[in-house]
């Protein structure tokens, strides 16, 4: 942490930040406001899938930027679960070397033009940022001067293949594509290892192409990211199942020395009350993957999804918010969310629900489904809804939502997303009967190494979190990569040691055997 | 990968397809399936896996067209690929020398019969296998089930071929002439229901395998659920197999209707476009 304090320092003592300092007073930069991101107008927008956010632009971006004052003590940076060196690419964007920001990203986190998108940037770099914490503004806008940079790149052409040194022999693979598999996949490649992707789906990038919809994040932006290890030198194999096709000890067979579980959260939960299977009614995995990996809203693809007028999507995370839009965007009059807390303890990130509500989405909070009913063809046609008060904190923190007795009343629906969590997806755990796994389904690691009971597995991501954010799983990826770099040389040492004690080149080659 | 290597019609509307799938071939077991995708626009759909060669390194499929993808599937031909084919999914099937077998098998779910009846056979079971359909040229896949039967028994409305009547008439037959252990079902889920009622009434342990909708096919998104004694369980990682008396068919046969209407516009633009080419 004193290494880390120091190294700080020292780069903000580095000339070009101190001139740039210089520039302008403190008490200029702080009168700056900071700005609105631009974006495409809400009645416009809600019958599009264009992307909602359009990005700074570079006068925009060189504006936000000076709002930073360069801290001394950059709380931001204890803030962010990579430990980006966020006063440092701001500057860089304030001086207009565009490109050295982003790189400056990159040193950290390896898909920043995703979480300039999808980050909780309010309870993370934002929230501890100077101007909220001391002088009671709204923060420098982190996560929008994220995106562009990143974007900056994307677009220039000119975007940066970290330096590979040689191939050092040894496989390696990642099980599943998410953030934690890539994140993994690009710091394995840069320490010369030959790495392999393997995902169950068609398309690499696990959440962020089945889940999260193109307004929120197109897919070209996850493609380009996905580009960029494959230039590093990363395989990935599509439609292989680990624990289905082959299995992680045939992996094994083949050569692989050691993996990383990053298979994601993929179980849907249910609410399991009456009517919950009536046509119409689907996990929110289900209605995103449709229209996300399987395009169905598009008629020139063959498989189809519900495209119902009055639309409940139950729940108040980001999936939630995601699915309730993408419902409005497919014509429905009437799109709602049904969450049994009150609009405070929503998970959702602030911007998602703030443009949910632009776009026409009615908010029923305090409310809670007890009954689906159904026409004579099983198509859901009413829902029974209960409202609710908040009590007592439960363990997490938040009040604990109690129904109120005899406020039940109906609602007319002809489609309904369950978007009530996911549990870990059970494929790996089922297949490999000595792993240690908790009560709830996750795979029990080493907070420290990512290191899972079997020496050569290492798990990240959502599998181990339950459900968590893309930065989180990124963040396991990497602490993972280091990890088993470190447990891989270290039973190389040990085995080079082993050897040195024999005598003849017979025994070594016994040994090998 | 996933090119056809070879391609055989049992009938206009039934294909065999032999396809590359070494990992596959290598993995499966009775009663597994994959999920295909034909086309960067296609969707996923579900097939048995009716036989593996693992050293050929190919899985064979049986296909009856019934929509789109089923169609464009038969189309294929010699040395074209299929998009994508992942698996092999599901439970495999619990195979196990029992005595006698009745299997009966309908519509859809014929192809998926076949392995499994060559499989029971295999274990050392005598299996009277009732296929049925509404008239003669449904019958499909009548001579690969002789081989793998002892006797099979063949039911139409119309009395057009074989015996007329449901498979269940054609079932009680046999449930009455000799003892039966265990039965094995596969098709519409109107049909396995009644099966299933002719089958509690004798007190015959039944299984039926489950042709439900689904996307993924790994348990991601639920598409596939049903309801078996009260619970719900997922298709494509719980099953297909399930005890059939446990099953809640009437919530299945609503299901599998979820796209009816789609599905028909689009087999309907399908056969439009196709009739044009
Ligand atoms: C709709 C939605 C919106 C979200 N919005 C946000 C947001 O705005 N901000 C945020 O930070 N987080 C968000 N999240 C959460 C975030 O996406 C996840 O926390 C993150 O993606 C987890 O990454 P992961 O790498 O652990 O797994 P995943 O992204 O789930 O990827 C796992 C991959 O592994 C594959 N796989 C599984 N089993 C196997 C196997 N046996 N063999 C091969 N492959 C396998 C899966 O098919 C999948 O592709 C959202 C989630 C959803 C669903
Ligand atoms: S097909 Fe998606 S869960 Fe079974």
């Amino acid at each position: 942490m004193k290494g880390l304090l120091e190294y700080l320092k020292k780069e903000r003592e580095q000339d070009w930040r101190v001139e740039l300092r210089s520039k302008l007073k403190n008490k200029e930069r702080t009168q700056l406001e900071r700005l609105a991101m631009p974006e495409q107008a809400a009645d416009i927008r809600n019958k599009n899938f264009a992307e909602v956010n359009l990005g700074l632009s570079e006068e925009q971006a060189r504006h936000e930027a000076q709002r930073c004052i360069d801290c001394p003590n950059p709380t931001c940076i204890t803030g962010c679960p990579v430990g980006i060196n966020i006063p440092k690419f701001i500057k860089k964007i304030e001086a207009g070397e565009f490109l050295d920001a982003a790189r400056v990203l990159k040193e950290t986190n390896s898909l920043p033009a995703v979480c300039g998108r999808v980050c909780p940037q309010e309870v993370q770099c934002e929230q501890v940022c100077f101007y909220p914490q001391k002088l009671n503004k709204p923060p420098v806008a982190i996560g929008f001067l994220e995106r562009f940079a990143a974007d900056y790149e994307q677009n220039s052409g000119k975007i940066s293949v970290p330096d590979i040194p040689a191939v050092n022999g040894i496989k390696v693979a990642s099980v599943g594509s998410g953030p934690a598999g890539l994140a993994f996949a690009g710091d394995m490649a840069k320490m010369g290892y030959d790495v392999t992707v393997f995902e169950a789906l068609h398309e690499i990038g696990g959440v962020l192409k089945y889940g999260i919809p193109e307004f929120r994040l197109p897919n070209k932006i996850v493609d380009a990211e996905i580009d960029i290890l494959k230039k590093m030198g990363v395989k990935f194999v599509n439609n292989f199942i680990v624990g289905k096709t082959a299995t992680i000890e045939d992996l094994k067979k083949e050569g692989f020395s050691a993996f990383l579980v990053g298979s994601g959260a993929g179980l849907p939960n249910f609410m399991h009350i009456p009517g919950e299977n009536y046509i119409g009614i689907y996990s929110s995995n289900e209605y995103l993957t449709r229209v996300n990996l399987m395009n169905a809203a598009d008629p020139e693809y063959d498989t189809p999804v519900i495209s119902g007028k009055s639309v409940a999507v139950i729940g108040g995370g980001n999936t939630a918010m995601d699915a309730v839009r993408i419902s409005k965007r497919l014509g429905a009059g009437r799109s709602m969310i049904i969450y049994r807390r009150s609009i405070e303890e929503m998970p959702a990130r602030v911007e998602e629900i703030k443009h949910a509500k632009e776009e026409g989405i009615e908010f029923l909070n305090l409310h809670n489904p007890v009954e689906y009913f159904a026409d004579e063809h099983g198509r859901v046609n009413k829902m029974k809804v209960q409202k609710m008060e908040l009590g007592e904190p439960d363990a997490s923190g938040r009040r604990r939502p109690i129904p109120i007795e005899g406020s039940e009343f109906f609602i007319d629906v002809d489609t309904v997303v369950v978007s009530v969590g996911v549990s870990p997806n059970p494929l790996i755990p089922q297949s490999m009967k000595e792993l240690d796994v908790s009560s709830w389904g996750t795979i029990n690691v080493n907070k420290e190494t990512m290191q899972t009971s079997i020496p050569d597995i290492f798990a990240g991501g959502d599998i181990v979190r339950g459900g968590a954010t893309v930065i989180l799983a990124m963040g396991d990826g990497r602490n993972a990569a280091a990890a088993m770099d470190r447990h891989i040389k270290g039973k190389v040492r040990e085995l080079i040691s082993l050897i040195k004690e024999f005598k003849t080149i017979g025994e070594v080659l016994e040994f090998a055997k | 990968m996933n090119k056809i290597i070879e391609k055989e019609y049992f009938s206009d509307s039934v294909v065999k397809l032999v396809v590359e799938a070494p990992q596959i071939a290598k993995s499966r077991k009775a009663g597994h399936f994959v999920i295909v995708r034909i086309g960067q626009k296609g969707e996923r759909i579900p097939l048995t896996i009716a036989g593996a060669d693992v050293e050929k390194g190919t899985i064979t499929i049986i296909i009856q067209k019934v929509g789109v993808t089923s169609i464009k599937l038969c189309n294929l031909e010699v040395g074209e690929t299929i998009t994508d084919v992942v698996g092999p999914l599901g439970q495999h099937t619990h195979i196990e020398k029992v005595g006698t077998v009745l299997a009966s098998g309908g519509g859809v779910g014929v192809a998926p019969l076949l392995p499994i009846v060559e499989a029971l056979k295999n274990a050392g079971n005598k299996v009277i296998t009732v296929l049925a359909a509404r008239t003669k040229e449904l019958i499909i896949l009548e001579q690969q089930m002789r081989m793998h039967s002892d006797e099979v028994v063949i039911m139409t409305d119309d009395g057009s071929y074989g015996k007329k009547g449901l498979v269940t008439d054609g079932m009680e037959e046999v449930i009455k002439r000799e003892k039966v252990d265990l039965a094995v079902t596969v098709g519409p889920a109107v049909m396995m229901k009644f099966v299933t009622i002719l089958t509690k009434k004798y007190n015959i342990p039944t299984v039926a395998s489950l042709n439900t909708l689904m996307v993924d096919g790994t348990g991601m998104c639920g598409a596939c659920r049903v309801t078996v004694g009260g619970k719900t369980k997922f298709v494509c990682v719980d099953g297909p197999e399930f005890d059939a008396h446990e099953v809640d068919f009437n919530e299945m046969m609503l299901r599998l209707n979820s796209y009816k209407p789609e599905e028909e516009e689009a087999y309907e633009n399908f056969l439009n476009k196709y009739r044009k080419a």
